[in-house]
């Protein structure tokens, strides 16, 4: 029998049970759907982290200070002090190195007028707007100046802004007390969003980090220093940093680095793994419906094949092959599971746009993830429906023409 | 001319259980072109079992089949297959048409399993129409069953058994079903049939008066021949029917209970 009848005769088969067959294909429909939509959640946020990193940066190197160790006890990352703003110079001559931020971490209660907030004040360095292409929105950034006086300027994140002045208001030439010391606020920076592990960058105060050093903390070393190579490239600068920063720090071979050097690439692999990792489990637990689908079908067929052991009966009677039944069954499995399978692409489609649409959730629906439902909906048929059309044309003619 | 089917020591036994059943307990026959062979017998006694034999459905467990000088009992599955569909039309007791499925399709049915004829659709639609018109039924190529009457399914069965042009024509009690008017007029279209294209019908029933339209007579008993003899009046279905009374209006226009649905004899 030609395939172009098996298909005519599976169809007419199925039509004869309409509301059987749409609920058999309920399964598929639902199961392709949600594969679809998971990985379309999966990728679209994986593509919102691309966006961040590219948004930070792509040719950025952080350097941060590391562990000491001081009578073999090794205290946390971060709390070494060997890291110094002549460090951060030097690192100019590295090749390959464009932008160099010496940077100085502190917190600290700010007070405006009436408001207050708590907020990270970073000390930093000139080149910081133009290492993280991050221009100001009001004002100006500081300048060398400021940073050899250690003058008492700060330019704002935009939260610190809103919450201390409002939105929309322009606080430039407004004093700010931070740790009860008077600032003068000279800029305010553009929004710039989540960072890379989803913490707030416009929730900060940049001031040079020679005042974060004297007047702020006193100490006399840093804690990070921001680096941005010449090209996107950074894994060689990287490496060179890493050197350079040894001979400086006299490090024996086999001594432990007592600072960290980290591409922007590395941390945003970090990421991109995670949600890889989350988009394979969500879509596995959406498989799990394209499995319960595939037991639908195998079920109904099975209820079918029983149904029509003497239609089988007779086919097999006059000439039908064992497997012209198998065919006629297996492809009946194939067209629920195919045809559920491009209902479910559009179900898939359809509760995408929706989340994207109602929840702003970030969505994207790779090329490749089509054909993939669509093939894994027909492997189900094939899975699922081979059984019960066996089993079709397994049947005895002799029984089956005499079952009632 | 040598035997279109011929039978050697034919065993078949059944195992059900811890019970054996023996069903065929070695028999010899032969059927020549041509013949229109009525095979009686009680109930059990092997007539099903040969006919299932006869058929390709069934293999025996000893003894040999031949169907026109081939040994059929050897045969694989797929080749049995092909045997039932060019070389024999089966008709059964209970019609076995697909239902909500036209007389036309019903009748084409065995053309689809063909697969070396190749015939366009057009060409199938053609000869299943031929087909229907050599048993009188035209007129209905587009009715389902159900819209048809025992008689006129049974007539489509036949034209579906006829459509692969088979040497022989198995029928397993086809008037079982059917009341004495339209027997006769079933068992009529099987005459002219035999009579005409020279087909070899081979007729299962334990109706005497049934059996009495063949040209030769099997009665079984027991897994075993008892009596093969020439029937020496023949009945003549077309002249019995003449001699009837004309029959009662048409069925299809007259108002009435619907036909139980086990009486439709259809396959769902």
């Amino acid at each position: 029998m030609s395939i172009f009848m098996t298909l005519r005769i599976a169809v007419k088969a199925l039509n004869r049970n309409k509301m059987r067959t749409i609920l058999t294909m309920l399964g598929m429909i639902i199961g392709v759907g949600a594969v679809i939509t998971m990985v379309a959640l999966g990728r679209g946020a994986q593509a919102t982290i691309e966006e961040q990193v590219k948004s930070a940066g792509t040719n950025l190197i952080n350097i941060n200070s590391g562990n000491f160790q001081s009578a073999g006890v090794r205290q946390g990352a971060g709390m070494a002090t060997t890291l110094t703003a002549e460090d951060a110079t030097s690192l100019r001559q590295v090749p390959g190195v464009q932008y160099v931020a010496a940077g100085v971490n502190s917190r600290g209660q700010v007070i405006a007028g009436n408001q207050n907030w708590s907020t990270q004040v970073q000390g930093t360095d000139v080149d910081l707007p133009a290492i993280r292409n991050w221009p100001t929105k009001f004002g100006t950034f500081f300048t060398p100046t400021d940073v050899n006086t250690a003058a008492k300027v700060a330019v704002l994140g935009t939260v610190v802004a809103d919450t201390l002045f409002g939105p929309e208001v322009d606080p430039t030439g407004q004093i700010i007390r931070i740790r009860n010391q008077p600032f003068k606020v000279i800029g305010v920076m553009t929004s710039k969003g989540q960072g890379p592990f989803g913490q707030d960058q416009d929730d900060t105060i940049f001031t040079p980090y020679t005042t974060v050093q004297k007047k702020l903390q006193g100490i006399q070393h840093i804690n990070n220093i921001t680096v941005s190579s010449e090209t996107a490239d950074t894994a060689p600068v990287a490496e060179a940093i890493g050197a350079s920063l040894r001979t400086r720090h006299k490090l024996l071979p086999g001594e432990p680095d007592d600072f960290m050097v980290r591409t922007q690439e590395e941390i945003a692999s970090v990421r991109t793994e995670t949600t890889r990792t989350m988009t394979t489990l969500l879509a596995a637990i959406a498989g799990v419906s394209l499995l319960v689908g595939g037991i639908g079908i195998m079920n109904i067929m099975l209820v079918s094949v029983t149904e029509r052991t003497r239609e089988i009966g007779l086919r097999l009677a006059i000439g039908a092959r064992g497997k012209d039944v198998l065919l006629q069954f297996l492809v009946e499995a194939i067209v629920i599971s195919l045809f559920g399978g491009l209902l479910g692409i559009g179900l898939g489609f359809g509760l995408s746009a929706a989340l994207e649409k109602f929840l702003q959730w970030p969505t994207s629906i790779p090329p490749n993830a089509i054909g993939m439902a669509f093939g894994f909906a027909a492997a189900t048929g094939v899975f699922f429906g081979f059984y019960p059309a066996r089993k079709a044309a397994g049947l005895d003619p002799i029984e089956a023409l005499r079952y009632e | 001319m040598p035997p279109v089917i011929s039978v050697k020591n034919l065993a078949k036994t059944y195992v059900v259980g811890e019970v054996t059943v023996r069903a065929l307990r070695g028999c010899d026959f032969d059927v020549e072109p041509g013949e229109f062979v009525a095979v009686t017998g009680p109930s059990g006694s092997g007539k099903s079992t040969l006919m299932h034999i006869l058929g390709c459905l069934d293999r025996p467990t000893s003894g040999n089949y031949f169907l026109d000088g081939k040994d059929v009992s050897k045969m694989s599955k797929d080749d049995l297959a092909a045997v039932r569909n060019r070389k024999i039309g089966f008709v059964f007791q209970g019609f076995n048409l697909l239902s909500r499925t036209t007389a036309l399709d019903n009748v084409e049915l065995p053309l689809l399993y063909n697969g070396s004829l190749k015939l366009k659709t057009a060409e199938r639609h053609k000869r299943a129409m031929d087909s229907l018109e050599a048993v009188g039924l035209g007129m209905r190529h587009h009715h389902y069953p159900n819209q048809l009457s025992g008689g006129q399914q049974q007539r489509v069965a036949i034209a579906r058994a006829l459509i692969t042009q088979p040497s022989i024509i198995l029928a397993d009690e086809p008037t079982g079903n059917l009341d004495t008017r339209t027997s006769i007029e079933v068992m009529g279209i099987f005459q002219r049939l035999n009579i005409e294209r020279g087909i070899t019908i081979i007729l299962i029933t334990h109706e005497m008066d049934i059996a009495e339209y063949g040209t030769r007579l099997v009665r079984f008993r027991d897994g075993k021949i008892q009596v093969d003899q020439k029937i020496a009046k023949r009945r003549d279905a077309a002249e019995e029917l003449a001699a009837l009374p004309p029959p009662e209006p048409d069925l299809q226009n007259v108002v009435g209970d619907p036909v139980p649905a086990e009486h439709l004899g259809g396959v769902s």
